[in-house]
């Protein structure tokens, strides 16, 4: 059997509490949600707290509340399944619900959680490994090692941001609060990444993220999620893209795409969106369409996929123009 | 360090159970090695399989993922609580009939994904059971037969006729 390692299991009943219990022990603490990323993580001994802070205590982190009009909050703890399956959701960020449904299995969609999946450790085919297996090429950097495999000369991790909603929910300019012992705090969820493997995340120490805050739907925005991966079910993204596109009439005034799964954060594709913005773009249109297929090509260049995945980087990279001119032709009219 | 037991108690198939065990413990462990429900099987423990799937207040989750800690007062059903007393389930008859459990390892798992979806839509297409099972992976069958044997099962559970094809038992 593949065992947990041995901790010791605190259960808050509000998230004031659970800061608390992360302040008094430090850096040996870490919180649990849905357990989909740190129980496989901690099997695999990458990640080892030895206080374990269960968040599925916390009623006051449960939940999707506020109006499409003035955006919708939704509580970190709310599970995907909870999230995919709501109304409002639905209605309101089509986009969001489908990045949710495309993440793992339906039986692991039942356990994770949004704020689990805004946190998902980066991933890397020579770090998501079991002990035995990491110790007989010797640790890698990301975890008690010196070297990085997939590029021996580089003095960073090149693990990769792998959750499906971070794309989607930087390009919309969702934002997440965050309470730690310093108080609480508002911030874009572009702002929560940073372009490195293994500092991932600018969260402070023992901050608790609470709630994700919707942008308030007024009719003059279209967003897209689109995922490559092999198989259709379980698989991580190894290329994601989020697309928001603002429109005023047929014309474009606002673009944001940004590229997941192909670098350590959800990289954004500028040019792409510099190429976009006052340009007419009508579904189905010739010139729409040659102009958003020469704006995608741009995406190209930024895409840093990496042979740490499933599948060819050079492939991945190819894909990355394909994906994002999908992703750009679901946001149009 | 020994971390100190805990005394845990859940009703697992209708029945309640007191334990005590460890909190680094999952719940499939818990089954398996001090209740002896060994009907739910181990696979990857990484959550890859979906061969450990249980009910957990009637949702399926994996209990490779799961401590038993957190099941601590809530409703466990595994494969051993699906039949009625002698009378086995109807996801059990037409598995069996249908040869849609070959191996039988990743069998526990699939019944118990798909008494739920039976539950929320007594009438899947074909499409949404796949949909439904696409976390619960099998090394034999091929799929084809689970589709068919869960199809089966939902037409006798609405209380239509569900007499297997020719093809479904014997093949072309
Ligand atoms: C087989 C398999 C396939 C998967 N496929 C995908 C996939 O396709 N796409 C995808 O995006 N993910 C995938 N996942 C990863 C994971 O299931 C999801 O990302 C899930 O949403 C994680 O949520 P969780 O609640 O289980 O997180 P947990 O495992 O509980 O936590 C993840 C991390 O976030 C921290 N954390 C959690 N909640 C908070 C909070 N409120 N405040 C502060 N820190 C917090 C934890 O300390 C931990 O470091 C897969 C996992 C498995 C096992
Ligand atoms: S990118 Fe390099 S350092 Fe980072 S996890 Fe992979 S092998 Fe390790
Ligand atoms: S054993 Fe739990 S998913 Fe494989
Ligand atoms: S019957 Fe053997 S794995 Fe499914």
């Amino acid at each position: 059997m593949l065992r947990l390692p041995r901790f010791t299991y605190h259960r808050p009943t509000s998230a004031a509490e659970a800061v608390k219990i992360a302040a008094d022990h430090g850096p040996a603490s870490q919180y649990v949600a849905g357990g989909t990323d740190l129980y496989p993580n901690m099997k695999r001994r990458v990640q080892t707290p030895t206080e374990v802070i269960a968040l599925s205590g916390c009623a006051d982190l449960v939940g999707v509340s506020g109006s499409a009009a003035e955006g919708i909050t939704v509580g970190a703890m709310t599970t995907l399944t909870s999230l995919e399956k709501d109304p409002a959701l639905q209605a309101a960020h089509p986009a969001l619900v489908h990045a949710a449904s495309v993440i793992s299995t339906p039986l692991l969609r039942n356990m994770g959680t949004i704020g689990g999946n805004l946190l998902l450790d980066t991933r890397c085919n020579y770090y998501d490994q079991s002990h035995e297996w990491r110790e007989s090429i010797s640790f890698c950097m990301k975890c008690s090692g010196d070297t990085c495999w997939v590029a021996p000369s580089s003095p960073r991790c090149w693990a990769v941001q792998s959750s499906d909603t971070v794309p989607l929910l930087c390009a919309v300019g969702a934002e997440v609060s965050l309470i730690g012992p310093e108080g609480e705090r508002r911030i874009p969820v572009a702002d929560l990444y940073q372009d490195d493997g293994i500092a991932f995340t600018t969260k402070k120490p023992g901050e608790l993220l609470t709630h994700l805050h919707l942008p308030a739907v007024d009719g003059t925005w279209r967003a897209s999620y689109r995922k490559l991966r092999r198989r259709d079910t379980f698989d991580f993204p190894v290329l994601g893209i989020g697309a928001w596109l603002r429109f005023d009439g047929d014309v474009c005034t606002a673009a944001e795409i940004r590229i997941g799964g192909a670098g350590s954060y959800a990289i954004p594709a500028t040019k792409t969106a510099e190429l976009l913005i006052g340009e007419k773009l009508v579904a189905g249109d010739a010139a729409a369409e040659e102009r958003i297929t020469a704006a995608a090509q741009e995406a190209f260049k930024p895409t840093r996929a990496m042979d740490n995945t499933d599948h060819f980087a050079s492939w991945r990279k190819k894909m990355a123009p394909v994906f994002v001119a999908r992703a750009l032709r679901d946001c149009l009219g | 360090m020994t971390a100190p037991k805990v005394l845990g108690g859940f009703v697992v198939n209708g029945e309640r159970h007191q334990t005590a065990f460890q909190p680094h413990r999952t719940l499939l462990e818990v089954l398996r090695e001090d209740l002896d429900l060994t009907g739910t099987k181990h696979g990857c423990e990484l959550g890859e399989c979906g061969a450990c799937t249980v009910l957990v207040d009637g949702t399926p989750v994996l209990s490779c993922l799961v401590l038993a800690l957190e099941a601590q007062g809530k409703d466990v059903t595994t494969i051993e609580g699906l039949a009625d007393g002698p009378d086995l389930h109807p996801l059990q008859d037409f598995f069996a009939e249908l040869g849609a459990s070959q191996c039988g390892y990743c069998s526990a798992g699939f019944m118990l994904a798909a008494k739920k979806l039976l539950e929320d839509n007594p009438d899947p297409t074909r499409d949404e059971i796949r949909r439904a099972l696409s976390g619960n992976i099998c090394r034999c069958t091929g799929y084809i037969k689970i589709f068919e044997a869960v199809e089966l099962a939902a037409r006798r559970l609405r209380g239509e006729d569900a007499t297997p094809s020719r093809e479904a038992l014997h093949g072309q």
